[in-house]
């Protein structure tokens, strides 16, 4: 079976220092796979390289087997990969409705049109209705996503993310911040949104990590240590001298 | 009611307002004065495509005005010299064309980057047109410009478009088309989309969107709506000169927008308004006129970056409330002390501008609002200071009135 994501042997350095290290990475279809590692192991940097954010210094990455590496992000996204930002990344002044139906509109053919209504394209909007309301902002579709609470702005923030349809999901820590209670909800919200999808997400909480993965990539200095299920990871020694053993202090 | 009737109503009181306002003002320099308010409506509303839509800052967007202008002029005098029979009012099409010319042509160079870059780049873009057309007389026609004469076209339904009144209705029923077209826009996917790219550029990349493309269409649009205006201006003035593709057009237009409201569609409107009004009657009265917009064009910078539009939509909640009429008593203790700055800073403006400017040829004796006054003396000058602190003091204590007045009756329509 082809990888929905794989990278090979993907380098990045800023100057001298090289922050990812030869990272060799596959992502199955339909699998839900979080990335952890410790501060400063290149979480963040692997997800810009994967969704074009930054462009990697030499490997390749592959997307459904299609050679990715080097695109613009619109184009990475039209290829069917979409992902969350760690620090939300929205449109403050657009109604929370307006940001999610910004998310659908090139998905489904509408690109640059500028001859009809935006507000008569009953696909775009049903579809944007359904994600507000399957995020849990149906009370608050009218309101600017820039005076939404922090929790709100991270649910909007996924709703985002998936309303393009993509098959490929990546969420950067989309817990952080979180009291336990929204922790449950936004996990309860990521188990719902990665039916029948491929999710890759970075996570600290190693809670929600061990609840949600089906595997577990381990990233230390920006290379993978280790891959594997949840169970093979809490039980490898390497990963828990280099990572896990910090936890138990 | 539903937006599609609220829409419906607007625009039929738009045209009827159109329709109607030279039967209210009658005189000829209404005529003109409206005429011209027209034409900088659409320009200002072109401007508000790329500042308050997509987010981008131009110093160069007279360039596509006075470039279409130019174009229509010569049109305008090939077609009356051949004998082309097109009418007068399907002109402003070929500064729609030579818009969406230029501004795809200039387009491609400024919008790649977003921010300062494309301000920069619009500047230079600016600077580089308005330079050549002092170099190249025979298309600009030099200090002079290029003349031209709107009567020499085929009757239009019996109209020669001689008179002015005949031309505020050419002018009046293309504003009426740009602003419609203009409001469609802003309800599209591609308007949308030039909203979430003003928002946040990196987010509109991840969901689909190359916003350089997105940049450039809007770029493409607005250049083509100054076009409309800069064939319009032609037809009206029948003169383009190079005066207006300059710096200083393309910063009036950014004053009319600013003024009237970047962050409302009908602000631009409003500032091509009060600034042709302004422009108009304060010219008359000053000659340190440009002095007075500076002023006002930082006080709104600074104390009412919504612009007229913005301030007027805080008290909206307000006007639906039914609670207006109670901020009357607070805005009107402000208000005396205002008229004081106001007349403390006129007069100030006025000695200075005797003494700095004038006093040499025509001696320090001047007029001032009726009164005779001695620039050279010290006592208009004591009373304008005196005018100054006292107003400013005055505010000082008026203002916490005016904000409690406003948040009080902002609670009561909350609840």
């Amino acid at each position: 079976m082809t990888p929905a994501l794989s990278l090979q042997d993907v380098r990045k350095n800023f100057g001298p220092t090289e922050i990812i290290r030869g990272l060799t990475l596959d992502v199955m279809p339909r699998e839900r796979h979080a990335i952890i590692g410790p501060n400063g192991a290149g979480k963040s940097t692997t997800f810009h390289l994967i969704s074009g954010r930054i462009k990697p210094s030499s490997g390749s990455i592959r997307l459904n087997g299609a050679e990715i590496t080097g695109m613009a992000p619109y184009e990475i996204n039209r290829r069917g990969l979409s992902r969350s930002f760690q620090v939300t990344n929205i449109f403050p002044r657009l109604s929370v409705f307006e940001n999610v139906r910004c998310g659908v509109l090139w998905s489904l053919g509408y690109r640059y049109s500028f001859w009809r209504f935006v507000d008569k394209l009953r696909d775009a909007n049903e579809k944007a209705h359904a994600i507000v309301e399957e995020i849990g902002l149906g009370a608050r579709r009218h309101a600017p996503a820039g005076i939404l609470t922090y929790a709100e702005q991270r649910a909007l923030e996924i709703g985002v993310t998936i309303a393009g349809g993509a098959d490929v999901v990546m969420l950067d820590e989309p817990t952080a911040g979180m009291s336990k209670a929204e922790t449950e909800q936004a996990v309860a919200l990521i188990r719902k949104i990665s039916e029948g999808r491929t999710l890759v997400m970075v996570e600290h909480d190693m809670s929600v990590v061990f609840g949600l993965a089906d595997r577990i990539s381990v990233l230390v200095y920006g290379q993978i240590i280790a891959s594997d299920t949840p169970q093979a990871i809490r039980q490898n020694k390497a990963v828990r001298e280099a990572y896990l053993g910090e936890e138990a202090h | 009611m539903s937006t599609g009737v609220k829409h419906f109503i607007a625009f039929a009181a738009l045209a009827i307002i159109l329709i109607a306002l030279p039967k209210v003002f009658v005189s000829g320099s209404a005529h003109t004065m409206m005429s011209l308010m027209g034409i900088m409506i659409i320009f200002a509303l072109s401007y508000n495509i790329l500042l308050g839509q997509t987010g981008l800052l131009s110093f160069g967007h007279a360039v596509y005005y006075g470039l279409a202008g130019f174009c229509v002029a010569h049109a305008m005098n090939y077609i009356a010299r051949e004998k082309i029979g097109v009418p007068l009012p399907f002109i402003p099409l070929i500064g729609a064309f030579a818009g969406l010319f230029f501004g795809a042509l200039f387009g491609l160079i400024s919008t790649r980057r977003a921010g300062t870059v494309f301000s920069m780049i619009s500047l230079g873009i600016g600077e580089l047109v308005a330079s050549s057309a002092l170099i190249l007389r025979s298309f600009f026609g030099g200090e002079e410009g290029i003349p031209t004469n709107r009567t020499k076209f085929p009757p239009f339904f019996g109209y020669k478009f001689g008179p002015q009144i005949e031309v505020y209705y050419l002018i009046a029923f293309w504003c009426f088309v740009c602003i419609a077209l203009m409001y469609a826009l802003t309800r599209t996917p591609f308007g949308r989309m030039c909203n979430a790219v003003r928002d946040n550029p990196e987010r509109a990349e991840f969901v689909g969107y190359s916003t350089q493309r997105v940049r450039f269409i809007a770029f493409v649009f607005s250049a083509i709506f100054a076009g409309v205006a800069g064939a319009l201006a032609t037809i009206n003035f029948e003169l383009m000169n190079s005066q207006s593709l300059g710096a200083g057009q393309s910063g009036l237009v950014l004053l009319m927008t600013y003024v009237g409201g970047v962050g409302h569609f009908i602000g631009p409107i409003i500032g091509g308004v009060i600034i042709t009004f302004l422009q108009i009657s304060l010219s008359d009265i000053t000659k340190a006129w440009m002095l007075y917009f500076g002023l006002m064009f930082i006080l709104v910078v600074m104390f009412s970056p919504g612009g007229v539009a913005g301030w007027l939509a805080l008290h909206q909640p307000l006007l639906k409330g039914g609670r207006i009429f109670r901020l009357i008593p607070a805005y009107a203790l402000a208000l005396v002390p205002m008229a004081m700055l106001a007349a403390g800073l006129i007069m100030t403006i006025e000695l200075a501008h005797r003494m700095l400017v004038d006093a040499q040829s025509d001696g320090s004796v001047m007029k001032l609002a009726g009164w005779t006054v001695d620039a050279a003396k010290a006592q208009p000058w004591m009373l304008a200071i005196g005018l100054l602190v006292c107003g400013a003091l005055g505010l000082k204590l008026a203002w916490p009135k005016v904000r409690e007045a406003f948040a009080a009756q902002s609670a009561e329509v909350a609840q």
